[in-house]
């Protein structure tokens, strides 16, 4: 778990967890938000469940930091023992490459607009599993991390600072409603212990 | 020292019959004397017609001269008689003739002209130059209570003036060519400059001290006359280009606009749309406003901080307000009141966070105080207000506190960019540390970092990548998860995304050279390594 990471650089985040439905693979993304007593806050963290990710949404502020970073929730695939990374790939369709994202100004202009069902990048294991990591939050899309690409294993080590995925900033007016549909960590670990009961009990 | 001579008759008989005021027509002969123009109006008609109906040239001299006989000083700025008194609208009602009261049936037109409002400067050197108005002015300035040792004094006429001086001039052109001689538009004396001949000196002596041009202290007039206001319209359809439309001043029809087309615009046109001579108002200007302001004045110092609950300016979010007080207002409060300004601006070479404390010899600041109506503070006086500061509150306390010059903010915006900083850190780590796994920080210099934008202030500023360097470093060892750091850092260096790494986003961080997760528990700013403003003897 991502205990001894929740501090350092993502002590200023609060996480929230999103779940997906179907696939056999359930995982959970984590999404954390800013908490923190600065002016400044970061975003949510978004920790996706289902395939796992956790956005962080960092701030303690609403109307001030909205920005989020997305990174994968503990119970994703990929973060299981055993699993090995062979490639990340950010072009996610012949169109689309996130990493030809390019924003300029303050108001982030150029920015690739993101529904929650955007897919940011695919990412495949030894085991010939491919997952594809959605972007869970309506926003622009800031930054992907291009740290991983050269170094998969940082996704590994520390999904939630150095291995995070992406950066997106909601709209101002959606900045509130960005964690409605989302998880707390507490009810991210009911849905977990849930599945784990009712796998083991059937 | 020009005044009228025989040449100038004809225009003196041509502006008078068409109802120009006397102080227009010297304007026009170009006469540059200013203290002709200070003469009292009612002596300046009756010359005038003297002048007209004289032929001798020893009694235009004396009529004009320079030199003041004693009755005219004496009665150089009074209006007790009453022939000069405007009657209700503001119309100057009848001045007797110069000459014994015999209407002549012959200068019956020029008797008539008198009374009528300027057709030129539309009273503007008429009623606007009487001591009553004057009066008026400084009633005003006196009642705004500023504090002032010298003045400027700044008018602002209605745009129709130039139309009607521009005809008047082409009036004048036409009758001096039939003589052969030419009047070029820039001889004639400018309204504005003649004006201030007149005011100056009645203003200075009512206020008790003198213009000067370069003085921090203005006081302003502005003229209008609605009932002359269309007469720049015809400027619009045949000098379009001119006039474009502006989204936020009321008119189209600006004096800058309205001389520009003037320049261009031919003869024929001209003429052909404006009467000329111009005709005369029933009305005088109206003086629309009478301002008072002084120049802002710059109060510099330096500030100590030395609460983690402070922010730098005022955190209002939805009005309201989200934190007490902040170190603009703690300072600023007490400079408002004593100088007695309207508003200020208060800017800092570079600031800190809301948790940081601000130590050593404190962070350079300057405040401009917009429109103060006091101004004179001794040396004294400054130390006197830096202690009150100090002794209003524990959060912050000020230094070297001075008035400064708007040129020396300069410098302090120089010192945000260019100069270093010093602070202190206290720093946690998650796995265990000893004193010889941070001791080689000491030997770094001249560290190279690569900072992308902080997540935290990304909603906010653009996503740029920035260099800065770490000159040096000295570690402190607490214990096994903590330690002090102190570094020197070059500006604009984000130290807390140094210690903690920032997702990987500042590279390399302390985190990445100890192995270690880190995180910042404490940051106090030590010195701003910039010598401004000067350091006062405390």
């Amino acid at each position: 778990m991502a205990a001894a990471e929740a501090l350092g650089a993502a002590r200023y985040f609060t996480r929230w967890y999103k779940t997906s439905r179907g696939g056999r693979a359930r995982t959970s993304a984590c999404c954390s938000t800013p908490t923190g007593t600065g002016r400044d806050c970061a975003g949510a963290a978004l920790s996706t469940q289902g395939h796992g990710f956790a956005p962080l949404r960092h701030g303690n502020c609403q109307s001030c930091c909205r920005i989020c970073v997305i990174t994968l929730a503990e119970a994703h695939p990929l973060l299981q023992p055993g699993k090995t990374i062979t490639s990340i790939n950010y072009q996610i369709s012949p169109n689309c490459s996130r990493l030809q994202n390019k924003v300029s100004g303050k108001s982030k202009r150029g920015a690739q607009f993101l529904t929650e069902l955007a897919p940011l990048c695919r990412i495949a294991s030894s085991d010939g599993e491919e997952y594809t990591i959605y972007s869970c939050i309506r926003g622009r899309l800031i930054e992907v991390n291009e740290n991983i690409l050269s170094n998969p294993a940082l996704l590994q080590e520390k999904p939630s600072t150095e291995g995070y995925i992406a950066v997106v900033l909601p709209k101002f007016e959606e900045s509130k409603s960005v964690t409605q549909g989302l998880l707390t960590p507490e009810e991210y670990k009911e849905v977990l212990l849930k599945r784990q009961n009712s796998s083991s009990g059937s | 020292m020009s005044s009228l001579t025989e040449k100038d008759r004809p225009i003196v008989q041509l502006l008078l019959s068409a109802g120009t005021c006397p102080r227009c027509i010297f304007r026009f002969c170009r006469v540059g004397s200013q203290t002709l123009y200070r003469h009292p109006y009612k002596d300046l008609m009756k010359d005038l017609k003297q002048f007209l109906e004289g032929n001798q040239e020893e009694e235009d001299r004396a009529c004009f001269d320079v030199a003041d006989p004693p009755c005219k000083r004496f009665r150089h700025g009074h209006t007790e008689e009453g022939a000069d008194d405007l009657n209700q609208n503001g119309v100057l009602s009848q001045i007797p003739l110069a000459n014994d009261g015999n209407a002549d049936v012959e200068n019956s037109d020029v008797e008539n002209s008198a009374v009528e409002v300027c057709n030129v400067c539309l009273g503007i050197l008429q009623e606007f130059c009487e001591i009553d108005f004057v009066k008026k002015m400084c009633e005003k300035v006196n009642s705004s209570d500023f504090q002032f040792t010298s003045f400027v004094f700044s008018v602002s006429l209605p745009p129709q003036l130039s139309v009607r001086e521009h005809a008047a001039w082409l009036l004048v052109k036409q009758e001096m060519g039939k003589l052969d001689l030419s009047l070029a538009k820039d001889d004639i004396v400018q309204l504005k400059e003649a004006y201030k001949w007149i005011i100056h000196p009645q203003l200075s002596e009512e206020l008790g001290v003198p213009t000067d041009g370069k003085s921090l202290f203005e006081v302003s007039v502005v003229f209008a006359h609605p009932e002359t206001d269309e007469e720049c319209r015809f400027l619009a359809t045949v000098c379009p280009d001119c006039f474009k439309p502006a989204k936020n001043k009321q008119s189209v029809f600006t004096r800058m606009a309205v001389i520009k087309a003037l320049e261009k615009i031919k003869e024929e046109d001209f003429l052909k749309h404006f009467p000329c001579p111009p005709s005369s108002p029933k009305n005088l200007c109206v003086a629309l406003e009478i301002q008072c302001n002084n120049g802002a004045v710059f109060v510099a110092g330096r500030y100590n901080k030395y609460s983690r609950n402070l922010p730098q300016t005022p955190w209002i979010i939805d009005g309201e307000r989200k934190l007490e007080s902040s170190v603009e207002e703690l300072i600023s409060e007490h400079l408002m009141a004593e100088f007695k300004a309207d508003s200020f601006n208060f800017s800092s070479s570079g600031r800190e966070d809301v948790d940081v404390r601000t130590l050593g010899n404190g962070r350079p600041f300057a405040i401009e105080l917009v429109n103060p109506h006091r101004i004179h503070f001794t040396a004294e006086e400054m130390k006197g207000f830096q202690q009150t500061i100090n002794n209003s509150s524990d959060k912050i306390q000020v230094r070297d506190l001075q008035l400064v010059t708007r040129e020396a903010i300069g410098r302090m915006k120089e010192g945000e960019e260019e100069k270093t900083k010093t602070y202190s850190a206290l720093i946690w780590t998650d796995k265990t540390i000893q004193k010889e796994h941070i001791a080689f920080l000491d030997d770094i210099k001249e560290l190279k970092l690569d900072q992308k934008t902080p997540l935290r202030v990304l909603h906010r500023r653009p996503l740029a990548l920035r260099c800065r360097i770490i000159h040096t470093m000295k570690s402190q060892y607490i214990d096994e998860h903590h330690f002090r750091l102190h570094l020197k850092t070059q500006a604009g260096t984000y130290i807390k995304e140094f210690v903690h790494g920032d997702f990987g986003r500042t590279k390399p961080n302390i985190g990445s050279l100890l192995n270690r997760t880190t995180d910042i528990l404490e940051l106090d700013v030590e010195s701003v390594d910039i010598d401004w403003p000067p350091a006062l003897e405390n």
